[in-house]
């Protein structure tokens, strides 16, 4: 029932959207509005802003002339990309668990770490991303030489981090202080504490906080992709098409619709896996 | 296995020792309690009685003399898992079942999974829960949360009951029933019990001897041995126990009068 609900009010805010641009589009200035030289509303003509069908139409057609549809392109790039937000994700959730216990376990390295964990996120990831594709090319896994995927990643990385050290922080901390006393007087000691109280009692912090470092993966990897000039994912392809935006204006949305779709695919696995992790089978008498 | 279930000599625990906000929280206690004997605390907010009982928990250390529980020293006897323990606040963990809440101090001393469960139903049916063993504890109400609790501080058998104002939070007619259920659990498996309660009739109805205490410096100021025999459904309409509650209050005005005096 809740699961219907929830698709009914997606596929309502889907169609409010498309709604809400074409409506848009019909009533709109099509060089824009401007009041002063500031101008407060884009451009509503086609080469800004194409109709939803003309985008949907052109995931059809062939991405050059003679060429493989583009939505066949799009999902290639997407299945490459996700290879990175993968990656990513994974290790950046690992480090902001690592972080999250650390800082739980020792008083002063939540001290010592909080203030560098949120400052790590006010630098610039476009000043960040080409330190990082430079360190990488002169780095060496053991018989691997490091490969540029492996930049993107990391970016995607030290953004999904971020959200998991704070929200498992939090959800590590929030135990009641007698569930606390309650396994100190059966003897168990920090790690079974923390398994058996602290690991479940942070599923309600830790689940949103994932979700968000999976979006965070995906905004990484396609920045990280541009600005290190990865090729084969759907970073490079939104630059690219964008290049192409005055002659073929569609063109641009398609692979902004798969990145969006990609990062949508990302949190659904993350749902998917609460869903299965916290699962209760309730009774009722 | 002649020594007592608890013993205290000259207890005293000083909170922040040395720094500004040092609070003497108990000074001078001095108690024995047998093995099966039924003590209830009782005293004025502040008087230290969970304090007192924290430390036969071992699970803080006192400033100043010695804790015995079952003949050892409180942290062996905690490691040893020689009492079980339930306080205000039913604290069941609520992704777990009920059924799994009781086997959670089974689980951590490595008892495997058949035997915890045999001893997990054993214990839901002397609380009356057995119906209950599947539900989720947010599904119970806050006395069924309380009887798990129970259960679960039951779980290990140990030789010592703690209680820190186990019904508080209860209306008063889950919390008589509960009393009565409780003496009958603590009567057939012969547990030792420490009640902290604020409610001098719930002390004298349960209690072998009642240990008033008055605060500041906490102390233990007199105790009064109730002498009901076996709880029926007259008790608390006996004169035994009026008069019993009529010595406890005397005790505890005794108290107030001293802090009154103390000012």
């Amino acid at each position: 029932m809740r699961m219907i609900r929830t698709t009914l009010a997606a596929g309502l805010g889907l169609v409010a959207g498309v709604a809400l641009w074409e409506g848009y589009k019909a009533v709109g200035d099509p060089q824009g509005t401007e009041i002063l030289g500031v101008r407060l509303l884009p451009r509503a003509s086609d080469a800004a802003m194409p109709h939803v069908l003309d985008i949907l139409e052109r995931f059809g057609r062939a991405e050059l002339t003679g060429g493989d549809p583009i939505w066949t392109v799009v999902l290639a790039a997407c299945l490459f990309t996700l290879r990175n937000v993968a990656v990513g994700f994974a290790a950046g959730g690992l480090v902001g668990l690592l972080l999250a216990v650390l800082m739980q376990r020792f008083r002063l390295a939540e001290r010592g770490l909080l203030p560098y964990v949120i400052l790590s996120q006010t630098v610039p990831l476009i000043a960040l991303a080409p330190v990082i594709a430079g360190w990488g090319g002169r780095l060496q896994l053991g018989a691997y030489p490091w490969q540029p995927w492996m930049s993107v990643s990391v970016i995607a990385a030290y953004l999904a981090f971020f959200p998991v050290a704070v929200g498992a922080l939090r959800g590590l901390q929030s135990p009641a202080p007698i569930a606390e006393e309650l396994m100190r007087s059966y003897a168990a000691g920090w790690w079974r504490t923390l398994w058996k109280l602290r690991l479940p009692a942070s599923t309600p912090y830790l689940f949103p906080a994932l979700r968000l470092a999976g979006a965070s993966a995906v905004v990484g990897a396609v920045v990280g992709e541009i600005s290190t000039g990865t090729r084969g994912g759907i970073g490079r392809l939104i630059i690219e098409y964008s290049r192409e935006a005055t002659s073929d204006p569609a063109k641009v949305y398609t692979a902004m619709i798969g990145a969006a779709l990609l990062g949508l695919a990302v949190a659904g696995v993350v749902a998917l896996a609460e869903l299965l992790l916290t699962r209760r089978t309730v009774v009722t008498s | 296995m002649t020594a007592p279930a608890v013993e205290l000599t000259g207890v005293n625990k000083i909170f922040n020792q040395g720094r500004p906000g040092e609070v003497t929280a108990l000074t001078g206690v001095d108690l024995t309690i047998a093995r099966g004997e039924f003590i209830a605390l009782i005293g004025p907010s502040g008087c230290g009685k969970s304090t007192l009982l924290r430390l036969v928990a071992d699970l803080i250390a006192p400033s100043s003399g010695t804790v015995t529980v079952a003949g050892k020293p409180a942290r062996k006897a905690r490691l040893d898992q020689e009492y079980g323990i339930a306080f205000q606040q039913a604290g069941l963990f609520e992704w777990r079942t009920v059924r799994r809440n009781v086997e959670l101090p089974l689980e951590l001393r490595g008892q495997g999974r058949r035997e915890r469960r045999a001893r997990a139903e054993e214990m839901l049916e002397l609380v009356g829960l057995a119906d209950f063993a599947r539900h989720y504890p947010a599904q119970l109400s806050g006395g069924m949360q309380q009887r798990v609790a129970i259960a679960r501080a039951l779980a290990v058998h140990p030789p010592l009951l703690l209680m820190d104002e186990p019904f508080g939070a209860l209306d008063e007619m889950t919390r008589e029933r509960l009393q009565d259920e409780l003496l009958r659990i603590c009567g057939t498996t012969g547990t030792s019990t420490i009640f902290v309660t604020h409610s001098i009739p719930e002390a004298v109805y349960l209690a072998d001897r009642v240990v008033v205490m008055s605060p500041r410096p906490g102390r233990i100021t007199g105790i009064v041995p109730i002498d009901l025999g076996e709880r029926t459904e007259t008790t608390r309409q006996s004169p035994g126990f009026f008069t019993g509650i009529t010595k406890v209050r005397a005790a505890l005005r005794g108290t107030e009068a001293a802090v009154g005096a103390e000012r």
